[in-house]
């Protein structure tokens, strides 16, 4: 990474530090940002936000492993999360599942070689009686159908360009 | 993306600010007993009464208090909450305000979950409003000295942040894991200081008990479980979406008025709750006897109870944080143990063995993840020995 980026990363970091209050509170909303903004949170922020909030990295790094939706491993701009349980199990998400894996070239937990779309798995996302349902990043989608997940991916590609994440060179 | 009709609910019916307006010029003592009067209990599954929570971080001497909305709705089958924060968002901000003139609290946070992000900025909104309308801030509603405000915060994609302690840590900035318990959150919460943590629907009658009155709230229901109840319903019926009903409601009158009169099972509570088998469908949905956050999963005739048992051990043994042993590794042995019945090798000794080690983890696990966490395999092994044992694998 060059110097430039790394000083623009801490630069946005103090800033988040600075909107939700320089305390170990504001941990987790300051990594939801370099998440969003990043799709994922390297050694390096790790590092950064502990030294800013006082407290050591193997913290921060406790926190990160430990949701969901934060994580080390970089992921595609577009971050697909279909429901596995069972009210969207019963309404036919692995029907679903296998049209995504077909039609991204890619298994769940994987991301696509030009970074465009990760899969993976989600637990209940609340949309159990208009399932099967799965997030993009944070839009939903209900009521999926094999047939409508080309559809979709299209929109991503099509309409959501603008509000994807940017990503630096060195995570993408 | 709608399937509920709202329209006709209690909460649809409540005009929001009368609440407040009544609380305010109530003490807070008797905001309290007339909650209390009501009867109330927590709508969020666990059923403690909400008057009670209240009075002990009342009593509680703090110069800082909080009142947390908890809306990290987690639960498989549950999503009566996100009804709730889309279509009556003011009526829960409004309750927790009267949570906060209640127990003397001057700050609230709603403990969001990351999968309703999209949720947020309508919720934004709200706040915003209630603000430039002077229903929250500084002297609220004119009051002098009651200054209440109420922030959002995000969760990250963890089921045991729905569990009140383990919320308080992830509030605080630190991995998910529940507290050991005392001390409660009343006495120690939020930084260390007095809180209560309600759930969504929870605060949304308060504000509808402060305009209809308790009596209204009490006498409906039955002797132990007073009120409405909104029911998160899907699966294997007609109208699936969110109803709601008088607790004490029995499964087979709530089944047919949802459409599911042939179902051979409901899911009572989620994965954390019971399997109800149809000869047990005389049962009541009430705290005294089928207790439940709101989520009912139908099953139709033709559905494998071991798939279903399977995906909830899935479930579990994915959303464990890990701390305790008996739910880390309690949750890991019941599911290889639904693989092999599965795969027909799982003899009658090794089941009980497995039922055994379920009770063990009812009993023995930290908090209230790891002891449900079997409550659903126990039931269905219970009720469906005949249909789970003795398989025969496809063939290869």
């Amino acid at each position: 990474m060059l110097v430039s980026e790394r000083e623009q990363l801490r630069g946005n970091i103090e800033a988040w530090v600075e909107q939700y209050g320089s305390n170990r509170s504001a941990l987790i909303p300051v990594l939801e940002e370099v998440q969003r903004k990043y799709s994922h949170i390297s050694e390096y922020v790790m590092q950064v936000v502990a030294d800013i909030l006082d407290i050591h990295p193997v913290e921060v790094s406790g926190v990160v492993s430990f949701y969901s939706f934060l994580g080390r491993k970089p992921k595609g701009r577009f971050i697909i999360r279909l429901c596995r349980t069972i009210s969207c199990e019963m309404q036919g998400k692995d029907r679903v599942a296998r049209q995504l894996e077909n039609d991204l070239g890619i298994l769940f937990g994987e991301t696509t070689a030009d970074g465009n779309f990760t899969l993976e798995w989600a637990n209940c996302l609340g949309m159990c009686d208009q399932g099967p349902a799965l997030l993009v990043n944070e839009r939903i989608y209900t009521q999926v159908t094999p047939e409508t997940v080309h559809d979709i991916l299209e929109e991503c590609r099509r309409t959501f360009g603008v509000y994807a994440p940017q990503l630096t060179e060195e995570y993408a | 993306m709608k399937t509920t009709d709202t329209s006709k609910m209690t909460f649809a019916q409540v005009e929001s600010q009368r609440g407040l307006e009544s609380a305010l010029k109530m003490q807070p003592d008797e905001v309290r007993r007339t909650i209390a009067d009501s009867g109330l209990k927590g709508r969020g599954g666990a059923g403690f009464p909400t008057s009670t929570k209240w009075n002990f971080a009342a009593e509680t001497v703090g110069d800082l208090k909080y009142v947390v909305c908890n809306a990290d709705e987690g639960e498989p089958g549950t999503f009566k909450d996100r009804v709730i924060l889309t279509d009556f968002s003011d009526l829960v901000f409004e309750g927790m305000t009267i949570g906060g003139h209640a127990i003397g609290a001057s700050k609230g946070i709603v403990y969001l979950r990351g999968e309703y992000t999209y949720l947020r900025q309508l919720l934004e909104g709200k706040l915003e409003e209630r603000r430039r309308t002077g229903l929250l801030g500084k002297n609220v509603l004119g009051t002098s000295g009651f200054d209440f405000d109420i922030e959002i915060r995000m969760g990250a994609g963890a089921y045991v942040c729905g569990e009140e302690t383990a919320l308080i840590e992830s509030l605080e900035g630190q991995r998910g894991e529940p507290r050991n318990r005392p001390p409660f959150p009343v006495n120690t919460g939020f930084m260390g200081r007095p809180t209560i943590v309600n759930n969504v629907e929870t605060f949304a009658w308060v504000t509808c008990i402060l305009v209809k009155g308790s009596k209204w709230f009490e006498k409906i229901g039955t002797e132990t479980s007073h009120g409405l109840k909104l029911f998160s319903v899907s699966g294997d019926c007609r109208a699936s979406g969110v109803f709601e009903f008088p607790l004490g409601i029995t499964i087979k009158e709530l089944l047919k008025k949802v459409g599911g009169e042939n179902a051979k099972a409901v899911q009572v509570g989620g994965a954390a709750g019971h399997c109800v088998p149809a000869s047990e469908f005389g049962r009541a949905i009430a705290f005294e006897d089928l207790s439940t956050g709101g989520s009912i999963i139908v099953f139709g005739p033709g559905r494998d109870m071991l798939h279903v048992a399977q995906n909830f051990m899935e479930f579990f043994k994915d959303e464990s944080c890990g701390q305790c042993t008996p739910c880390r590794e309690g949750n890991a042995r019941l599911l290889e143990g639904i693989e092999m019945l599965e795969q027909g090798n799982c003899s009658m000794k090794y089941l009980r063995d497995l039922c055994r080690l379920g009770e063990t983890m009812q009993l023995a696990s930290k908090c209230g993840l790891g002891q449900s966490s079997p409550n659903a395999f126990l039931s269905i092994v219970e009720h469906f020995k005949d249909e789970i044992m003795g398989r025969i694998p496809a063939a290869c």
